[in-house]
């Protein structure tokens, strides 16, 4: 959809006061070169998840620095997804077999809508593939005009190998591929980019909200005013260990009191998601300072008033591809405690921005720490702050994808001058 | 008088530029892997593991001046290796081959010292990478260094790493591109540019960067006479 170029305009302005007009003119000056190119992004879900957060602006800023950006959303039915959540889970590092019928279904559904996108992808000069989910679609563009580049978002540092196999049938003839840590880079024959994501400060998850409507989230869940809260955001999804959150809030408890959030949404691709929250309302038992939130996808201005009401935020997972939540809570001051594992190694500098975790007792330790050092939880907070500012807006990752782009257009020469 | 001073060769005119990294598919778990990783790993991945970590996130200021003087000792556990590679001064060399084959002597040398191979944890594994630079115009250009140095803290930090280090690996005598437009004036501003000469690029951030050469620039203008 074509953005109206006043909207555009004022898009821009309102990131300029933000990050600083000298991060918005780096990022014109890198665009001029890229102006009128089309680009596609393609996923395989238009709310619910980092990818679909992350394209709901990226696009729009693409377009406003010049660039012809569309963002299409697969489709599919049950049995897509159910194969594309295996797949999820095996390159992740779960011994899923996938059976041939539904790797049939995953066959049919990249067919039929490379059917639907037909003209659209094959004269796009850049087609961005987000993820597994729509990696089949290159199979149907023998003549494909533009640079087709496989954008993973997970962690594929350890894939189960017949499922990787499986994919890497496709992923293997893109131009280029971009992970989001070095760790996660599997061998293919193209360039392979190290892209971190970023969030958005300006969505209505990360802006600045007003001090009563963070108050007001305490009686609204039912929370108790008297004591601190530890957060988890997050899927309802095993790598995000909700059971071993619950089991450190447990083992902190016992000496520190406090009250435990676990609020998760659930994505249109995540069809696992219901069991996984029924295994954590068992574990809860009738414990009344535990409070498990479903919320819907668009609950973000929720998610952000429970960010900011949080005294410390967790996300304890075992494997992480980034953990855009991480930075989600950093923006807003909070220390986080994380899992040792994947992207939130990046964004959690251990001691000074929050700590990285093996462990429900490490968490544990942790909470009992930030709980009772006061001074530290803020000036940990601060630094966190900050470092996301510098380091993860989204302002940095659109930074990099035009610098992919100018860099894919100019070869693999190590140095490219860009014309004026 | 004012006809006397030369006239620089020409204007400084103001670059900005990122860096895009991709992985090289080497990895190293032990100091036989890590030598044979980078013997074989291009050319651009010194340069990245030299200087490209100025461009990435960083919190604090680095215990060692660059990626492979961090991981021997963070993952390796060798801290007189790490000292050794962090002594390593990239601008002593003619180019980054002649700056690999320095570093694989200091690499040779400590395998000779010790029979003993040591090996990085699971998680601790060092990954050559490689960098392309992109660099592009910003529009500024400026004729006087006095009209340069009220602009300076708005350069942004790829400005700075073009002008103040990239120049390093591009320029005749592997200095940064501020001092040589000044010496381009002829013997108004060599001591400002022998001042920024001085300033030790190894240790800091690129806005840390970036304030010195400001301030540089400021002091060196107040008290002139």
């Amino acid at each position: 959809m074509e953005l109206p170029e006043e909207y555009l305009r004022n898009f821009v302005e309102e990131y300029a006061a933000v990050t600083g007009r000298g991060i918005i003119h780096h990022l014109e000056q890198l665009a001029k070169p890229l102006k009128g190119i089309k680009v596609v992004h393609v996923n395989s879900s238009r709310e619910g998840g980092g990818v679909s957060e992350i394209l709901q602006k990226l696009v729009p800023f693409q377009q406003a620095l010049g660039l012809d950006a569309r963002w299409e959303v697969m489709t599919g039915d049950a049995p897509f997804y159910q194969c594309t959540k295996s797949i999820h889970n095996a390159l992740q590092g779960s011994s899923i077999d996938i059976s041939e019928d539904l790797l049939d279904d995953y066959r049919r559904a990249n067919r039929e809508n490379a059917e639907r996108l037909g003209t659209l992808l094959e004269e796009a000069d850049f087609v961005f593939i987000h993820d597994p989910q729509p990696a089949a679609l290159i199979e149907h563009f023998p003549l494909r005009r533009g640079k087709w580049v496989w954008r993973c978002h997970i962690d594929v540092s350890h894939p189960h190998k017949p499922v990787w196999k499986f994919l890497q049938n496709w992923v293997a003839r893109y131009d280029a591929s971009i992970f989001s840590l070095p760790e996660f880079a599997q061998p293919l024959p193209h360039p392979l980019y190290i892209i971190p994501p970023g969030i958005d400060p300006l969505s209505e998850k990360n802006r600045d909200l007003p001090a009563e409507e963070v108050a007001g989230i305490i009686p609204l869940f039912g929370l108790d005013p008297n004591l601190p809260v530890v957060l988890q955001v997050s899927r309802f999804d095993r790598f995000k260990d909700p059971l071993g959150v619950i089991e450190a809030y447990r083992l902190a408890r016992k000496l520190t009191p406090l009250q435990l959030v676990l609020a998760g949404g659930s994505a249109g691709d995540d069809p696992e998601g219901e069991a996984v929250l029924a295994e954590v309302r068992r574990h809860v038992e009738e414990d009344p300072h535990i409070h498990v939130l479903l919320l819907p996808p668009s609950a973000h201005r929720t998610i952000n008033a429970l960010q900011r009401a949080a005294d410390i935020v967790l996300q304890k997972s075992l494997r992480e591809g980034f953990g855009l939540t991480v930075a989600e809570a950093m923006w807003k001051g909070k220390p986080v405690i994380g899992g040792d594992t994947g992207g939130i190694r990046l964004q959690v500098v251990d001691h000074y921005t929050g700590f990285l975790v093996r462990t429900p007792d490490g968490a544990a330790l942790r909470i009992r720490y930030l709980l009772h050092r006061r001074d530290r939880l803020s000036e940990m907070g601060e630094r966190a702050r900050r470092f996301t500012l510098e380091n993860y807006l989204l302002t940095r990752h659109l930074r990099e994808y035009l610098a992919l782009m100018v860099s894919l257009v100019h070869g693999s020469r190590g140095r490219i001058e860009v014309a004026g | 008088m004012e006809n006397a001073t030369p006239v620089a060769k020409g204007p400084f005119v103001v670059k900005d530029c990122d860096l895009i990294t991709q992985a090289t598919g080497i990895r190293a778990s032990n100091l036989k892997e890590f030598r044979d990783g980078l013997s074989r790993a291009p050319v651009e991945s010194v340069y990245h593991h030299f200087w490209g970590r100025l461009m990435r996130p960083q919190f604090d200021e680095p215990e060692y001046n660059n990626d492979f003087a961090s991981w021997t000792m963070r993952g390796l556990n060798d801290k007189v290796l790490a000292e050794r590679l962090s002594m390593v001064v990239p601008s002593d060399f003619e180019d980054l081959e002649d700056l690999r084959r320095e570093i694989l002597e200091v690499l040779d040398q400590r395998s000779s010292d010790s029979d003993l191979l040591p090996w990085a944890g699971g998680e601790q594994k060092f990954f050559f990478l490689q960098s392309q630079i992109v660099i592009f115009d910003t529009g500024l250009t400026f004729d006087h260094p006095l009209d340069m140095a009220s602009y300076l803290p708005s350069f942004s930090t790829g400005s700075i790493f073009f002008h103040f280090i990239d120049a390093r690996g591009r320029t005749e005598h592997r200095r940064d591109d501020f001092s040589l437009w000044l010496r381009g004036f002829g013997e108004e501003f060599r001591p400002l540019a022998r001042m920024l000469t001085g300033i030790d690029p190894y240790f800091s951030s690129l806005k840390e960067i970036r304030k010195l050469v400001t301030q540089t620039f400021q002091h060196y203008f107040e008290e002139r006479p």
